[in-house]
């Protein structure tokens, strides 16, 4: 660990925190419809989408028919991935003569980018078509993002509102967020991204002759339109198979910088949005703080792991810094804290190979994704699940006191704690049950690279990013089989939908309640003691659910590294 | 669910051609107009041939050269196509080794690695970045310790003063941005092109 190291963080942390007021302030406005800088050139965009599909800007939805919409487009744009992917060798923009992706990976594929995962199981420049990267996956990556933010805002409605039915509506809520949020901000990006010297052109493979005569065959494509917005979103699906480590998706430390920044961008951003929408900022503050503490502990301990190393380096007479997987241009520091950003997000993106990690620089992400990608989390998604374990918090904090609990003024009661537990059951059943059969049944183990502990966390790694959409792998593994395109296609398919339909009941049902007035009795939600609680409830949750797991994979992978034992 | 089939359907029509081809195809525009060489790769041509690209890295072995970093990245065996071999510097197929920090095998590859570097170079301390691969498999950078490592069997192949050699690395060493951000470093191809063109010249 060094000075500078830290000072990177810590410029990291201070800009991302910078940027939620301006940020979460402007989406409110976009959400709540009103005016912005952007309405001029955007609104005759907006209107015409409207028109051209049939949707009535003015009519709100309830909770059930936005929640369907929600599934009606998600399944539609899951068709749309999977036919274009089946098709590229007979579509257009195919200058490498790309085949046709076979039907378990496209079906993994179509359900990983639909659901905001990005799990790959296929390596972008040896696999897709330009237009592929393009029409199916760009696409997605716009739209499964806006459906996390549009998601998150039905809920926020629920507490927010009083005494209605509806929670807004689910074509607008998705138009607006991709309209004015993300495709402006991708935009900016991208031609940034370029400028640094990302590639962005049709043209074909260019074959190099290099110094020493040998030949280079250097993948081209349009790659910074879909780099800017696989970070911005949190779906973190790279345009080329080792992602962000590629110096032709991240040239520059100030590339890194900003992919980064991207990663957590928005998420942060919603909780001010929240704060407004609530019409309490220090509410949103609370949960950004919540969020912080969890994320500043990882980046410490991630850090920390990757600098200390590896002592079997240190046998070898060399510095043991984990530099495997790992590129100059970052170093340790800028690694480390893309680890655990891109986990704390449901990013997944990746400029450094999480397999290769230090047993307990690698377990900090595993930790980030099982608790339910909160801290901060996935665009929408990571506050929808936040407000999910606040639920729970306010139900603890409501049992100790024997008091009927309540959280900006509505009544938490049976109904919504038994939704917010059952979205929480939902991620240890899809890890543990299938990590517990892959590590047991033949046809899943011969995926594995590393013999020993660490390919235990290779599975549970695998399970773990995928049931929470993350889509970061500990990639030395063989995804690509019948076996894990299958079951890790369910496991994002009911880590994402068993979440939101719980999250959507909670609020259908909350918008319905009378708003009460806060009284003496009223555990206050926007200071420390209820962020000490917060916190302390996410981490009993995940501790007492995953640490029999991780201590058969990680921790016990890193006291044999102690012990300098190879597998 | 009828009612929302419409609307599903067209809306994701509408999306996939404003984000999925428009948005692509003007930034695609736009950066062709105003930043033509980045778009098109960065490719790096010398005599009217491209040699590569100046942000990638490529596969150094020759002993008047400097070396980059391992590389993990594989590519189809040319005898049988359904299988593998070890490619290094691979543009079209990026990837790392994904070795666990206890794996057997990347213990054995970084005990050969060292004992290579070591023989190559002379018996010092190596540095770190020389035995481990790269994330990408496309690092085009070292550090400048492993840069300047390499200094004495450069200097001996080349029959160069090794102050020569020094004084082009520290030129090439580019530090961090502003002084803050990413780390030190030195581009692998732009160095080993000036060590071409000092010969030359």
């Amino acid at each position: 660990m060094t000075i500078n190291g830290w000072i990177q963080i810590a410029i990291y942390f201070a800009v991302l925190t910078a940027l939620v007021v301006p940020l979460g302030r402007f989406m409110a406005r976009v959400f709540a419809g009103e005016r912005t800088f952007l309405t001029p050139v955007l609104k005759p965009v907006e209107t015409l989408i409207y028109r051209l599909s049939g949707v009535d800007e003015a009519r709100e939805q309830h909770w059930l028919t936005y929640t369907i919409a929600m599934l009606a487009f998600n399944a539609a744009g899951f068709l749309a991935v999977y036919a274009i992917l089946r098709l590229q060798a007979v579509l257009p923009l195919n200058p490498a003569d790309m085949s046709a992706v076979a039907p378990d990976l496209a079906f993994n594929t179509a359900v990983s980018f639909a659901t905001n995962t990005n799990w790959q199981n296929y390596g972008g420049e040896s696999t897709m078509s330009y237009l592929s990267q393009m029409a199916a996956l760009t696409t997605q990556n716009f739209v499964s993002a806006a459906t996390g933010i549009a998601l998150v805002l039905a809920l926020i409605r629920g507490f927010a509102r009083a005494s209605m039915q509806t929670v807004g509506n689910f074509w607008v809520d998705m138009t607006r967020s991709t309209l004015y949020v993300l495709l402006p901000l991708s935009f900016l990006c991208a031609l940034f991204l370029v400028w640094q010297g990302v590639p962005q052109n049709l043209g074909a493979y260019v074959d190099a002759t290099t110094l020493e005569g040998a030949t280079q065959s250097l993948s081209q494509g349009p790659a910074a339109s879909q780099i800017a917005i696989k970070q911005l979103g949190t779906n973190g699906g790279g345009f080329w198979n080792a992602n962000s480590s590629v110096p032709y998706e991240n040239p520059t430390p100030l590339t890194n910088f900003v992919e980064m920044l991207y990663i957590l961008l928005i998420s942060a951003a919603l909780t001010h949005t929240f704060g407004r929408m609530v019409k309490d900022e220090r509410q949103g503050w609370a949960i950004y703080a919540a969020m912080s503490v969890i994320f500043l502990a990882g980046v410490v301990v991630t850090y920390w792991a990757e600098s200390a190393g590896n002592p079997l380096f240190a046998a070898l007479g060399l510095d043991p810094a984990n530099m495997e997987g790992k590129e100059v241009r970052f170093g340790i520091a800028n690694s480390s804290l893309w680890a655990v950003a891109t986990t704390a997000a449901s990013n997944g993106s990746v400029n450094a190979m999480h397999d290769s990690f230090t047993p307990l620089g690698g377990m900090i992400p595993i930790i980030l994704m099982q608790l339910g990608e909160i801290v901060y989390g996935g665009v929408g998604s990571g506050l929808y699940g936040m407000l999910l374990l606040v639920v729970i918090a306010m139900f603890v904090a409501g049992l100790m006191v024997g008091r009927t609990p309540e959280y900006l003024g509505k009544k938490i009661e049976a109904k919504e704690v038994k939704m917010a537990i059952l979205a929480v059951v939902v991620l240890p059943l899809m890890i543990l049950g299938f990590t517990a059969i892959s590590v047991v049944a033949p046809f899943s183990l011969s995926s594995v690279q590393d013999p020993g502990p660490h390919g235990f966390s290779e599975i549970l790694y695998l399970f773990t990013s995928q049931t929470a959409n993350n889509g970061s792998a500990f990639a030395g593994f063989t995804g690509n089989t019948l076996w894990y395109n299958t079951t890790g296609g369910l496991s994002m398919l009911v880590g994402r939908y068993f979440v939101i339909i719980p999250a959507m009941a909670i609020a259908g049902s909350l918008v319905e309640k009378k708003l009460l007035p806060a009284s003496a009795g009223t555990f206050p939600t926007h200071g420390g003691l209820f962020v000490g609680l917060l916190v302390g409830v996410i981490l009993i949750i995940g501790g007492l659910t995953f640490f029999p797991a991780l201590a058969l994979g990680p921790v016990v992978e890193h006291l044999a590294m102690l012990a300098k034992s190879v597998f | 669910m009828l009612q929302h089939l419409r609307p599903a359907i067209l809306m994701i029509a509408l999306f996939t051609a404003l984000t999925g081809i428009l948005y692509p195809l003007a930034v695609t525009g736009i950066a062709q107009v105003a930043f033509p060489r980045q778009a098109n790769g960065s490719l790096v041509e010398l005599n009217g041939k491209v040699i590569g690209s100046s942000i990638m890295g490529q596969s150094f072995s020759g002993e008047r050269y400097f070396h980059g970093r391992p590389s993990a990245t594989v590519g189809p065996d040319p005898k049988d196509a359904t299988k593998t071999v070890d490619t290094p510097y691979n543009a079209a197929s990026s990837a790392g080794s994904n070795y666990g920090p206890t794996s057997k095998a990347l213990n054995e590859r970084m005990r050969e690695a060292v004992e290579q570097r070591k023989s190559e170079n002379g018996a010092q301390r190596v540095p770190t970045d020389l035995v481990t691969a790269s994330g990408s498999g496309l690092d085009p950078h070292i550090s400048p310790e492993a840069a300047l490592f390499q200094v004495p069997r450069v200097a001996k192949a080349r029959n160069m003063p090794e102050d020569r050699l020094r004084q082009l690395v520290g030129e090439h060493t580019e530090g961090r941005l502003l002084g803050i951000l990413g780390e030190p470093r030195v581009n692998v191809l732009a160095l080993n092109l000036a060590l071409d063109g000092t010969v030359r010249r």
